[in-house]
């Protein structure tokens, strides 16, 4: 999705002179093109984000639109209170982009590891936050979130091949995007780790399970309404995402299904433990955490046989 | 405006009296003459973050005097409901940054004044921030970024009262030399006396160079009010005097009264 964002913003940038990109000494290899087209409207803040998140507040505030890009733990957690304090509580349009979803930066290790970022947004009801689950449905993504009055976080993976089967670059602010109805179980997935999901359900498939996908992309305005009517149609839904539970995709779901009273039981994958100083590759942490696909149809054969024993 | 800030102080039952009373003759300098500002929606007017946010009471004042704020709406300050906090709130007019938690308003000042050359603008940048504020690391980031961006249209008054909430600054984390900091940090760092509305004006308005600019004001915490400025809890005998003490504290009646009889005296 690098690629993808780059692009995209500098077709932005050429027609809407608002743009501006800062970023936190990172992106080798990705600002080249756009630093050399818009000299005037690029700035590297140097290692330091909660002054680039300020600076962003302020450029945002007479009117401009920046672009905030580093490593998505170091640009949500790190000035976590810049945001809350400026773009959030101003209602101002900076866009905080975090790149390395999940577990992208794998054999980086666990202070790359950006698990915790949606949940601490999640706190923040005036930030916009977006997830895309591929490259195309990123390009669309920001694209359609590019002129919002408010904040944006966006959470974006670093690959630009992954593409997940049936989503076809759709997004839309306060929907889901479904990829396929299925009646036995509900799979509903975040982020990079979708394409798990998919190979989940045809695996499940071939076992005559039918088991329905659909992809959250965004938060605030929630989603809820479209999840709770995927999931008004099934027993057991499986949430899929590389973050803690807490604060994340399966906590968000496990409040829709409380809150308006679904006859749901939820199976709630993502990360649970703390780092154990070991680091991998983004595949061997997605089965370190049972994110991969084998445990995902593994869970909704549980639920299923749990459910006819019963 | 001290004789204001003690009335709605006591109104209102708040502290960080002390705070407000030493940063008088910045406002005054800048409001008085200083800010390129005719009305407060003009979008092309100077820009002024008052970075340590618990002195709003002084800027709520200031901006009253400038005919931004009503008398009524000062009236309401602390008020439940009312949008003059003991911070300040960007809903007000002339506000264009909250702030409150120390060391954000240097990185928002720098992202007006470069909102400014993008855009073309004459427009300067002016950022009050204390000598406590600077233990915070992002303040230091701020000033990485102003001088190497060469913001020369931003000007920070750096309020020097020696003070922070638990002690004398020099004694919490030191924060000695800081015209030889600011300097090394590539700014244009000025000593001045910052209770002369002149010299601040003059400091403010004297032509410079590329560099971003510092006036490192030397003031006095509780600056009109003796017993404040000699840190005495005269209603609280139990206290032990001490420079701090007006950081938080209300004041009395009685300690109100003796604080206005002494602004009167001059």
């Amino acid at each position: 999705m690098r690629k993808a964002f780059i692009d995209t913003l500098y077709q932005l940038a050429e027609s809407d002179p608002r743009i501006v990109l800062m970023t936190g000494d990172l992106g080798y290899m990705v600002m080249e093109g756009y630093r050399l087209r818009f000299p005037e409207r690029f700035f590297n803040a140097g290692i330091s984000e909660q002054n680039m998140i300020g600076v962003a507040t302020g450029l945002a505030d007479a009117g401009l639109i920046p672009y905030a890009y580093s490593i998505a733990t170091f640009a949500s957690l790190r000035p976590f209170e810049f945001v809350r304090n400026g773009p959030v509580h101003h209602h101002l349009p900076v866009r905080v982009v975090g790149m390395g979803a999940g577990f992208e930066y794998g054999h980086d290790g666990p202070t790359h590891h950006a698990l915790e970022d949606i949940s601490v947004m999640r706190t923040l009801p005036g930030l916009t936050i977006v997830v895309p689950a591929d490259s195309a449905q990123a390009a669309t993504a920001i694209r359609e979130t590019a002129c919002l009055p408010g904040p944006v976080y966006y959470s974006l993976g670093k690959d630009d091949r992954l593409s997940v089967p049936g989503l076809d670059g759709r997004f839309e602010l306060g929907r889901v995007q479904t990829i396929r109805q299925g009646a036995d179980v509900a799979i509903l997935s975040m982020g990079a780790v979708t394409v798990e999901a998919v190979a989940a359900a045809d695996e499940l498939a071939r076992d005559g399970v039918q088991a329905a996908i659909a992809v959250v992309s965004n938060f605030h305005p929630d989603p809820a309404d479209d999840v709770a009517r995927i999931l008004g149609n099934v027993a057991h839904a499986i949430t899929v995402e590389a973050q803690a539970i807490s604060g994340g995709l399966g906590a968000f779901v496990a409040s829709v299904i409380a809150s308006r009273g679904l006859a749901c039981r939820l199976w709630a994958l993502g990360v649970q433990t703390s780092p154990d100083g070991t680091s991998g590759a983004q595949p061997d942490r997605w089965r370190k955490h049972g994110l991969d696909r084998a445990n995902i149809a593994q869970t909704a054969r549980r639920a299923l046989c749990l459910a006819a024993a019963r | 405006m001290r004789r204001m800030i003690l009335a709605q102080s006591r109104r209102a039952n708040v502290g960080h009296i002390g705070s407000s009373l030493c940063i008088v003759e910045i406002l005054a300098a800048l409001y008085g003459g200083v800010l390129r500002a005719h009305s407060a929606d003009d979008p092309d007017r100077d820009r002024f973050v008052l970075s340590k946010g618990h002195a709003a009471l002084a800027l709520y004042v200031a901006l009253t005097l400038k005919g931004w704020l009503s008398e009524a709406q000062l009236d309401t300050f602390a008020d439940d409901g009312s949008l003059l906090g003991v911070h300040p709130e960007a809903a007000l007019p002339g506000v264009d940054f909250c702030s409150g938690s120390l060391g954000q308003g240097l990185s928002m000042a720098a992202g007006a004044a470069l909102a400014a050359r993008i855009q073309g603008s004459g427009r300067r940048a002016f950022c009050l921030i204390s000598d406590g504020e600077c233990n915070e690391g992002s303040i230091w980031e701020a000033a990485m970024f102003a001088a190497h961006n060469r913001l020369s249209n931003l000007c920070v008054l750096a309020d020097i009262n020696g003070q922070q909430a638990l002690g004398l600054t020099r004694d919490v984390c030191a924060a000695q030399n800081m015209r030889e900091r600011w300097e090394a940090f590539g700014w244009d760092a000025v000593e001045v006396d910052g209770h002369s509305v002149e010299a601040l004006t003059a400091a403010m308005t004297a032509s410079g160079d590329t560099r971003p600019r510092i006036l490192l004001a030397r003031t006095i915490f509780g600056r009109g009010v003796p017993f404040m400025e000699k840190g005495i809890p005269v209603s609280q005998k139990h206290l032990p005097v001490q420079p701090i003490n007006w950081h938080y504290l209300p004041m009395s009646e009685e300690e109100y009264a003796l604080a206005v009889s002494a602004l009167e005296q001059g």
